[in-house]
């Protein structure tokens, strides 16, 4: 193991924490997600009243300290499940594409270039004012868009090894399609893929917290981050923090991730560049 | 006193590993190596991979490669210290006073710029000449080196020329800035024999115009026996021997030397044959999807049980696509292929797992022929398992034995490819092919990418288990020395075709059709003057020219 540089030790760290309080969630919140505890837009910052509430408390006076606990929950259980539909369906739909190859691959990829053709946002939008946003709803909306980019990735590193003179004797030996997917390509395709289910899971975080801004992610009375930007924007206009604590842990969770997925990328690449390791 | 040109003192190079699993540390590769070159004289460096003669050479340009550093010693260039000249005297004595030949010229040209321009490009950037006179000069070393039309030839780019035309044209780079030390590095490794023997002339002959001095990278001693001085032989590092050519030749001191000369003398006797033939191939016609040129033009040849066929030719006679037309993995367009008394489907899909199973198949690299991520245990177990259906104890069991028959012993079932040597890795490849209890084994260059030495051990191995388990061979390569130590029966290919085609004893025998004539002449002898000698008597001129 070689030496973890300070970069991705911070981000390991912060990355922990935020999924040590998303599993805990229940016991570290001071105060139930819908409780009203005290005033309206209490601001523990720069106000002259100082609040008794860590982060101060919400547009109706709840405790946001403890929303923003509960919501670290909801969203990355969200991220974290729409990220393992985006990888198992892109990446099991990729390595086929790559084995099978002639028109199968063609159809498939074809399709794919078309969903991925329309902003995924827009395309999002449309599909959930039609359809009764439920979380079940938002992971597989949010996992399929995203499976088309993993389709791409893994099918282009698949592309490489089915080519390999290890896929060649399978393949005489003859072996069907889940053997050569299941043993002879997934390991070799593990780690790019690993570095890139980093970045998707931040992906999935930032798609959810536009989703729920713009009011077709979580619905009340559940709360993600973004839905609590959404909640308490109008107090930025009077000076209020509150809109501002879950936007800086937002970016906070996407910088740590991205930090450590750097560094797999790193060690990854450096392995493969290396003369027979 | 001679001119002393390149003067390496007690040379010391180290480099930085990464063991898996530990901390990274330093290792010396190259221990104290010591050397002379005079002005106007070749010196050969040879060796197996790994023994450093690459790493030696590039300190010549006081460059190391990939991480390793040079640790001690002293290399003098015209006098000077090279070692401490900084960076500005390195760039000065760089593509100037040193040059460099590498062995792939298809990976050293940039592909988007015309040859000339990368031909003059270091010339011109040293200021030594006016681009009118860099690409006079460029012309007149095309013209030297035999390359077609001279004046017109750098204007093509490199994918409009052969890879023999590239090693020149790489060779005239190197000649351009009129150095005194040209290294070549392996420059005719990656040619077909009936190329190399152009280039390695054309080098020969450029050498001895221009007097420059050169250091000749190689592993094969035939080679650097036809365009060296003295020739000195490493291994892991170390000086082995070091003299001139005939003294290394004719009347080596140690050991290893001698192995070396002596490498291609496995003997080998003809054997009838006996049976039905294992494998028959009748007018095979085949081509590739989406092209209407054929690759193979009716085909047919005979294998018996027991007995090795080799199809020789160079790259592109078709002799892997009749491989693959075998196997199934390219459906031929006509003709039929018997194997084992059944007539063989003509798509992989279609066939029996019996057929699968008796007809296997060891690849050139076996690198890439083994899952990276498989242990050998998994590597040799799985045709067991999926064709006999062994498990656990007795799948574990079998494969110890088949490690025990290609003498690799205990230890190797619970390693990764990449933990063991490139021999080793080959004999794994070969026991994967032996599980499945094949009737016929199809070899696709086999040796090629190995030490001689090592090669040499496979060979043996192969015909050794050849007569323990009654194995055909189907024995493809381009290296007639390995043909006449292995094969029963030889097919000779030429751009797509049978040329000639017989028991091993008629084929070699004369008199030869032309292209025939020309593949025996073009492996190198282990003899001086033996280049001069085949070049003046030769018939035929290369295809790839």
């Amino acid at each position: 193991m070689s030496r973890i540089p300070v970069s991705a030790l911070i981000g390991l760290i912060l990355t922990g924490a935020f999924f040590f309080t998303a599993i805990f969630a229940d016991f570290l919140a001071p105060y139930g997600l819908n409780q009203t505890v005290g005033d309206v837009w209490e601001n523990p910052f720069w106000s002259e009243e100082p609040s008794q509430y860590l982060l101060g408390t919400d547009n109706i006076g709840r405790d946001l300290l403890s929303r923003m606990i509960y919501g670290c929950q909801i969203t990355i259980f969200l991220a974290t499940a729409a990220t393992v539909v985006s990888f198992t369906t892109g990446s099991v739909l990729g390595f086929t594409a790559a084995v099978l190859g002639g028109w199968i691959d063609q159809v498939m990829s074809r399709i794919v270039d078309l969903f991925m053709s329309l902003p995924s946002l827009i395309l999002a939008l449309v599909i959930l004012s039609v359809m009764q946003v439920t979380l079940p709803v938002l992971v597989i909306v949010i996992g399929l868009l995203d499976s088309t980019r993993v389709y791409r990735l893994a099918r282009a590193v698949a592309v490489d090894i089915v080519v390999m003179d290890y896929v060649e004797a399978a393949r005489l030996r003859g072996e069907g399609t889940r053997w050569i997917v299941l043993r002879e390509i997934l390991p070799n395709a593990l780690s790019p893929l690993v570095a890139e289910l980093g970045l998707r899971f931040i992906f999935a975080v930032l798609f959810i917290s536009t989703l729920s801004f713009l009011g077709l992610g979580v619905q009340p009375p559940l709360a993600d981050w973004g839905g609590m930007v959404k909640e308490n924007k109008e107090g930025l206009v009077y000076g209020v923090s509150a809109a501002l604590v879950p936007a800086i842990t937002i970016a906070a969770l996407a910088i740590s991730v991205n930090l450590v997925a750097d560094w797999i990328l790193n060690r990854t690449t450096s392995l493969k560049g290396g003369r027979g390791a | 006193m001679p001119d002393i040109l390149l003067d390496v003192r007690n040379l010391k190079i180290g480099a930085t590993v990464y063991p898996p699993g530990e901390a990274p540390k330093d290792i010396e590769i190259v221990h104290g190596v010591s050397f002379q070159l005079e002005k106007g004289k070749v010196l050969g460096l040879i060796g197996e991979s790994g023994a450093g003669k690459s790493t030696i050479g590039l300190s010549s340009m006081a460059y190391g490669r990939g991480g390793v550093r040079i640790t001690g010693g002293e290399v003098f260039v015209n006098g000077r210290d090279i070692l401490k000249a900084g960076a500005a005297g390195l760039r000065a004595l760089r593509g100037r006073e040193v040059t460099y030949v590498a062995q792939s010229a298809a990976a050293a040209f940039n592909p988007a710029k015309k040859i000339m321009e990368q031909v003059i490009e270091t010339t011109l950037m040293h200021g030594l000449a006016t681009r009118a006179e860099a690409e006079a000069r460029a012309v007149a070393l095309f013209g030297k080196l035999g390359l077609p039309n001279p004046q017109t030839f750098g204007d093509r780019y490199p994918h409009q020329v052969s890879g023999g035309q590239l090693q020149r044209a790489m060779t005239a780079m190197a000649l351009c800035p009129e150095p005194d030390l040209v290294v070549f590095d392996e420059p005719t490794t990656a040619l077909d024999v009936t190329t190399q023997i152009d280039v390695l002339a054309a080098i020969k002959e450029a050498i001895h115009a221009t007097g420059v001095a050169a250091l000749y990278i190689t592993h094969d001693l035939a080679v650097v026996a036809q365009v060296s001085d003295d020739i000195m032989v490493l291994r892991h590092g170390k000086t082995v021997e070091y003299g001139t050519v005939s003294q290394i030749i004719e009347t080596p001191k140690e050991d290893y030397t001698r192995a070396l000369v002596s490498v291609h003398a496995i003997a080998h006797e003809e054997k009838p044959a006996t049976a039905e033939p294992v494998l028959k191939v009748e007018n095979v016609t085949a081509r590739y999807k989406g092209t209407n040129f054929d690759v193979l033009k009716n085909v047919s040849v005979e294998l018996h049980p027991g007995q090795t066929l080799a199809v020789v030719g160079e790259s592109g006679s078709g002799k892997s696509t009749l491989a693959r037309a075998i196997t199934g993995l390219l459906p031929p367009s006509q003709g039929r292929i018997t194997f084992a008394g059944r007539e063989l489907s003509r798509e992989l899909k279609d066939r029996k797992l019996d057929d699968l199973r008796e007809l296997q198949m060891i690849y050139q690299m076996a690198d890439v022929a083994m899952n990276p991520r498989h242990t050998v245990a998994t590597i040799i177990g799985r045709p067991l398992e999926f064709y006999f259906g062994l498990k656990g104890d007795a799948k574990r069991k079998r494969v110890q034995e088949l490690l025990d028959e290609i003498e690799m012993g205990r230890g190797f079932a619970d390693r990764y490819p990449a933990e063991l040597s490139g021999g080793q890795k080959q004999r794994v490849c070969i026991a994967r092919a032996l599980a499945a209890k094949p009737k016929l084994i199809i070899c696709d260059e086999v040796t090629s990418a190995l030490d001689p030495l090592v090669a040499a051990g496979i060979l043996r191995l192969l015909l050794d288990l050849q007569k323990i388990e009654g194995v055909a061979y189907l024995f493809i390569t381009h290296d007639l020395a390995t043909v006449k130590s292995i094969a029963d029966s030889i097919a000779v290919m030429y751009q797509g075709a049978v040329q000639r085609y017989g028991g091993k004893t008629d084929v070699l025998t004369p008199p030869y059709d032309d292209y025939t004539d020309l593949l025996l002449s073009s492996v190198p002898e282990m003899k001086l003057g033996w280049l001069e000698h085949v070049l003046a008597h030769r018939k035929m001129e290369s295809a790839g020219n």
